[in-house]
């Protein structure tokens, strides 16, 4: 419509004073939304590429129900089933702890085992947590194209009291390990943002490249200050994260220990060509992992350059090893808590781009490098034992990695150093556990489980209701090359409709958790305030900006385990019930015949039937047969009164096929 | 008066029967050392989800760290039993085999249920002679040459690989059986508190026995087994009405012999087992009661034992045919077979009753038999225990009394011995197949089973068959003695 000028400018001037004083009150509490990309070369030749969307919603009670830029379908879900915290997490392939990465923030928080995950704290009594998880399940199953509902079943989820995350409450945790995750599922979670996939980061998402990725795990953290037992009044934060690995296009560089050199376009096959204009900030980081900086220094060193650190973050972006194709737009470093050195964020900032001047960063090598990742502490893997169908164990294993010692925060005296390690694991039912088979090794010894075993809580399983929980605190000794645990179970056996269409496939053992709560993962950036607004980096720091990831331990997920079941045979089950019933009528018949038997009676039958009968051979032969088989002398039947019986008999036959003719003739007719 | 050769004879009997029994205790304790105890504890012809000593363990395991030893549908036994045993399962002496206190409390039930079985065994047989004596049938063979079913009965109960199975492979099977047997000793012996214990105890353990009351009321009632009353009233008439001249040298006589015979029916044995078993399962109920006051008390014991066992719950293989039958029938019908298959257990009861009422420990034995078969969750155990009682019996069945006639012979019993041996060979081949190989299929270990059951019914229906057949040869004989007597 078109006013005059004098009009809408007096109007603007109303709203203005209209809204003012609004305005004024909610200058700090606006919408957010910020989007960043984290790049990491990672030390197998591989990239990793971590999104991370953030989209923040004031607390109601200042800022009304009405949003411009927060997805109403989360506020919706939030409120409805009063969420404190919630994680969904969607992915496929596993993480490889001992290549990319098992001790820093990424992997600890984003490293998910396959198939969903589901994990939800309600701020609801006690009572009521089974029914708002159970139409959560839905809800997100409707909102993801996922069958998340498969979670509502009982048999499904379990409520960890301290194993899995470190504050108890109205916790309520699911997986589905065999749940295919695909574009399905990302299409609706790329509708949260507020510029989809159409601008800004979210643009480089291109399907086939992603889908691609050895490693692909997208996810979605709900954090919401809404209800009163908050501390803190920081409204909804909803995170969208997705993490690939990804393989850059392997152009010939000649020698196999050279880094692959990339770009963006080249891992995505698209470019950045401006931020999302929703977006407060939109910021592309590049990471150089801690080991792979101080082997850089070194080799400054060897060949008698500075090494002034300040002066190397600097310049570090164009040095004789490797070159990025874009200057960064500033430089930071992070000092994380179990190496000395710290890693580098090169930050680019994405506001200065645009469709005509696209950013496309590179990362080219120029010389061999060779570092590798900050591992976790113990490297968890998870077996079976066994062979058959009938029993088994799970074991899982923990070794040591190349983890120096002296870098744990707990200063260690020879004896008394213990370390922590607290596994979590889920069972379904029909893997039936013997809690008290329980056995821990250490470097190959059998322990006593008061040595070791610090705290331990189980819930057993029940059979059809409820999966078997176990949470256990191990403590121990610092210097262990390897423990074990072992844990015998019995196999169930199932109702034919329990089983799933490819029921020889097997069932699957949720992944177990396990987790190191001494060690922290956070990264720290000294001196830098600015992180503060850098949601990613924030994370990653774990500052109180997000209130319930104080503690954030170094966490891990063991591999799920494929547990192949009995069948039993599927097409049987008519065979099956007339065959039963048939038993128990022989025995039933039977039993009744021999009590109302009467012996004079039967034997006059007997005769009866033997004198009517025809003596030819056939005939004498079956009563005699009959008769060894009643276990009574064979008496020889009395000669043939009269042999009247059977022209009756052949008369009767013939009647009864000549029906039977009959029917045959008009029922095909 | 017996010659001394004959005594002789009798020593050498007795002194054969504790060399043979002290022979399986040797042979058991012997096979406890065997590694891992051959394996057995984990076969499925052996323990049950109701027996099995690794469930118990893991109840026990439960139950000390304070949560209910039901939780976790593993274990679903009595809460004494896990009192009794659980401790057990946790002491481990060096060097010994993991089970071995275990194994040793199995292999004494096995003994003790011997030695009652023996008793037993003795107190059919004079009560028996008596009552022939009674008819005035004289047998053509003359007693000392019938069989010693007592001590027959506890060494096959001893010798029978199904019950040295059952004790080496850590089922609490062996305890059920002893209580089984208990009741049925404390029954013939005439001790209503015993029976009552015996009773309270097998029922509380295993449900099935409960069904023993009627025997048991019987044999307090009117003694233990006895040919058809039938024969004595007409043999009091016949006598009453024949011999009038002699009849007041005869009073005194039947006055004294009417007391001890299977006519009169004593009530007050019967309040006293009643209210014994009022008493026992008072105490029993309140010692679970107080060994479960923190898990959910008594409903929780019941729903968890005697529901799982109603409900057929666990549908892991097993020797029976209902775990595949559940497994595989639609779930709309579960309930209704439910009750089928358990009413089947009930209907018979009362023709049983009816028609062997004149013998209550045959009965009792035949309701073993038929619960062994029918219930939810049978093992080998059962089959011990009933096998067992079948040898007290062995001169009814065998024919010996009527050796001339061959009316009373056991049919098929070659055929039934050879049916067991197959079955039990096979069914392992059949289970190994089908479950570690995988090259089998659930149906063939499924026939394994049905094969079993039709056994069993073939077992059950001959002997009750070779019972009854018995008895009218008895009848003929006193109906002759009466008429020669009365011809006379």
């Amino acid at each position: 419509m078109l006013l005059p000028r004098q009009t809408r400018l007096a109007l603007f001037l109303l709203s203005n004073l209209f809204f003012i004083p609004i305005a004024f009150s909610l200058v700090e509490e606006q919408e957010q939304f910020t989007e960043e990309l984290l790049l990491k070369p990672l030390p197998d030749r591989k990239v990793l590429s971590h999104f991370h969307f953030q989209s923040r919603a004031p607390p109601t009670a200042s800022y009304g129900h009405h949003h411009r830029l927060f997805p109403k379908a989360i506020y919706h879900l939030v409120h409805k089933y009063r969420i404190r915290e919630m994680e969904l997490s969607f992915t496929q392939g596993r993480w490889n702890y001992e290549r990319w990465g098992g001790f820093d923030p990424i992997s600890s928080n984003n490293a998910k085992p396959p198939g969903v995950e589901l994990w939800a704290v309600f701020d609801v009594p006690e009572h009521l947590v089974d029914a708002y998880w159970k139409n959560l399940t839905h809800t997100l199953s409707g909102l993801f194209c996922a069958s998340i509902n498969f979670l509502e079943s009982s048999t499904t989820y379990a409520a960890p009291e301290w194993g899995f995350r470190p504050f108890t409450g109205s916790l309520r945790y699911g997986s589905l390990p065999r749940e295919a995750v695909c574009t399905e599922n990302l299409t609706p979670w790329l509708k949260l943002l507020p510029c989809r996939d159409k601008a800004g980061l979210s643009a480089l998402l291109e399907r086939p490249s992603i889908y691609k990725g050895f490693y692909h795990s997208q996810q979605l953290h709900l954090t919401s200050a809404e209800f009163k037992s908050a501390e803190l009044d920081s409204g909804i934060i909803l995170e969208q994260t997705l993490t690939v690995v990804l393989q850059p296009g392997t152009k010939r560089t000649g020698l196999a220990y050279f880094q692959p050199s990339w770009s963006i376009s080249s891992i995505f096959g698209k470019q950045i060509t401006g931020k999302c204009v929703l977006a407060k900030s939109s910021s592309v980081f590049l990471q150089i992992e801690s080991d792979a900086v101080s082997e850089l220094k070194n080799l400054w060193k060897e060949n008698g350059m500075s090494v002034k650190s300040n002066e190397m973050s600097k310049n570090l972006w164009s040095n004789p090893y490797f070159e990025l194709s874009i200057a960064p737009d500033r430089v930071r470093e992070a000092s994380s808590f179990n190496s000395d050195s710290s890693s580098i964020f090169y930050e680019f900032f994405i506001q200065k781009y645009s469709r005509s001047e696209s950013f496309d960063l590179g990362l080219t090598w120029k010389s061999p490098f060779v570092w590798s990742c900050p591992k976790a502490p113990l490297h968890a893997t998870r077996f079976l034992m066994g062979s058959g169908n009938e029993r088994g164990s799970v074991a899982i294993t923990l070794r040591t990695t190349e983890l120096n010692w002296r870098l744990m925060d707990a200063d260690i005296s020879e004896e008394t150093c213990k370390l922590r390690v607290d596994i979590f694991q889920m069972v379904p039912w029909y893997v039936k556990v013997y809690y008290h088979t329980l056995l821990v090794f250490v470097d190959e010894k059998p322990q006593a489980l008061i040595d070791v075993v610090e705290r331990m809580h189980v819930s057993p399983s029940e059979d059809k209701v409820s999966p078997g929980l176990m949470e256990l605190a191990l403590k121990l000794p610092c210097r262990l090359n390897s423990a074990a645990l072992t844990i015998e179970f019995s196999k169930g056996f199932l109702h034919i409709d329990e089983y799933p269409p490819d029921a020889n496939q097997g069932f699957d053992i949720p992944s177990a958790v396990i987790s190191f709560p001494s060690f922290k993962t956070r990264l720290h950036f000294p001196n830098d305030d600015s992180v503060s607004y850098l949601p990613l980096l924030s994370k990653l720091q774990a500052s109180t900006f997000v209130c319930m990831q104080e503690r954030s331990p170094v966490l891990s997920y063991t591999e799920v385990l494929l547990v192949p079941l009995t069948t039993p045979d599927f097409s049987m089950p008519y065979n099956v019930i007339t065959i039963t019933c048939t038993v128990f009528a022989l025995y039933f018949g039977s039993l009744l015949n021999v009590l109302r038997r009467r012996v004079g009676e039967e034997e006059r039958i007997l005769k009866k039937k033997a004198a009517n009968k025809k003596t030819n051979r056939i005939s004498i032969l079956l009563s005699k047969f009959f008769a060894k088989l009643r276990g009574r002398p064979w008496e020889p039947p009395e000669s043939p009164v009269s042999s009247l019986s059977s022209p009756k008999l052949l008369l009767k036959v013939i009647v009864v096929a000549a029906v039977a003719a009959g029917w045959q003739y008009y029922s095909s007719k | 008066t017996m010659s001394d050769p004959e005594i002789l004879n009798k020593k050498n009997k007795k002194l054969d029967f504790w060399i043979w029994g002290i022979a399986s205790i040797i042979f058991r304790i012997i096979l406890i050392y065997f590694p891992k105890n051959l394996n057995l504890s984990s076969r499925p012809e052996v323990s049950t989800p109701l027996t099995n000593l690794r469930r118990l363990a893991e109840g026990y395991w439960l139950k000390q760290s304070s949560i209910s030893p039901y939780a976790g549908s593993m274990y679903h036994g009595s809460p004494l039993l896990l009192s009794m045993l659980g401790p057990l399962t946790v002491k481990k002496i060096e060097g010994q085999p993991n089970n071995l206190l275990c194994s040793l409390i199995f292999v004494n039930a096995d003994f003790v249920a011997a030695l009652l079985i023996r008793a037993t065994g003795h107190y059919l047989q004079t009560a028996y002679d008596r009552s022939l004596e009674l008819l005035g049938i004289s047998t053509p063979l003359g007693r000392s040459e019938a069989l010693p079913s007592g001590e027959i009965a506890a060494l096959v109960y001893l010798w029978n690989p199904l019950t040295i199975v059952t004790c080496l492979g850590s089922s609490t099977a062996p305890i059920e059986n002893l209580v089984v047997i208990l009741t049925l000793c404390g029954a013939c012996a005439g001790l209503a508190p015993l029976a009552a214990f015996g009773w309270v105890m097998a029922t509380h353990f295993s449900l099935y026995p409960v069904i023993l009351i009627i025997p048991v009321v019987l044999l307090l009632g009117f003694g233990p087994d006895a040919p058809p009353r039938k024969l004595f009233i007409q043999k009091k008439f016949g006598k009453v009405g024949m011999d009038l001249s002699s009849d007041k040298s005869l009073k005194h006589k039947e006055v004294t012999t009417l007391r001890v015979s299977p006519m009169h029916f004593s009530w007050v044995n019967i309040f006293h087992f009643l209210f014994w078993a009022c008493l026992w399962s008072i105490y029993v109920l309140l010692l679970c009661g107080i060994s479960l006051k923190d898990y959910g008390g008594l409903s929780e014991m019941f729903r968890r034992t005697y529901g799982f066992i109603l409900c057929v719950e666990d549908l892991s293989p097993n020797i029976g045919v209902l775990w595949y039958f559940f497994a595989e029938v639609f779930e709309f019908f579960r309930g209704f077979f439910l009750i089928v298959f358990h009413v089947n257990i009930l209907f018979m009861i009362l023709p049983l009753a009816i028609r062997l009422n004149h013998r209550p420990c045959f009965l009792a034995f035949v309701y073993v038999a038929i619960s062994s078969m029918l219930k939810s969750y049978p093992s080998v155990g059962d089959a011990a225990l009933y096998l067992g009682l079948l040898g007290l019996f062995v001169n009814e069945l065998a024919g010996k009394l009527d050796i001339l006639t061959n009316a009373g012979d056991m049919h098929f019993s070659f055929f039934l011995f050879c049916g067991y041996v197959g079955v039990f060979l096979l069914s392992p081949v059949m289970h190994n197949l089908w479950i570690w190989r995988g090259t089998g299929n659930a149906n063939f270990y499924f026939a394994t089973a049905i094969t079993y059951a039709c056994f069993q019914i073939i077992l059950v229906v001959e002997s009750v068959s070779a019972m009854l057949n018995h008895d009218r040869f008895l009848r003929k004989l006193s109906t002759t003695t009466t008429t020669t007597a009365g011809i006379s």
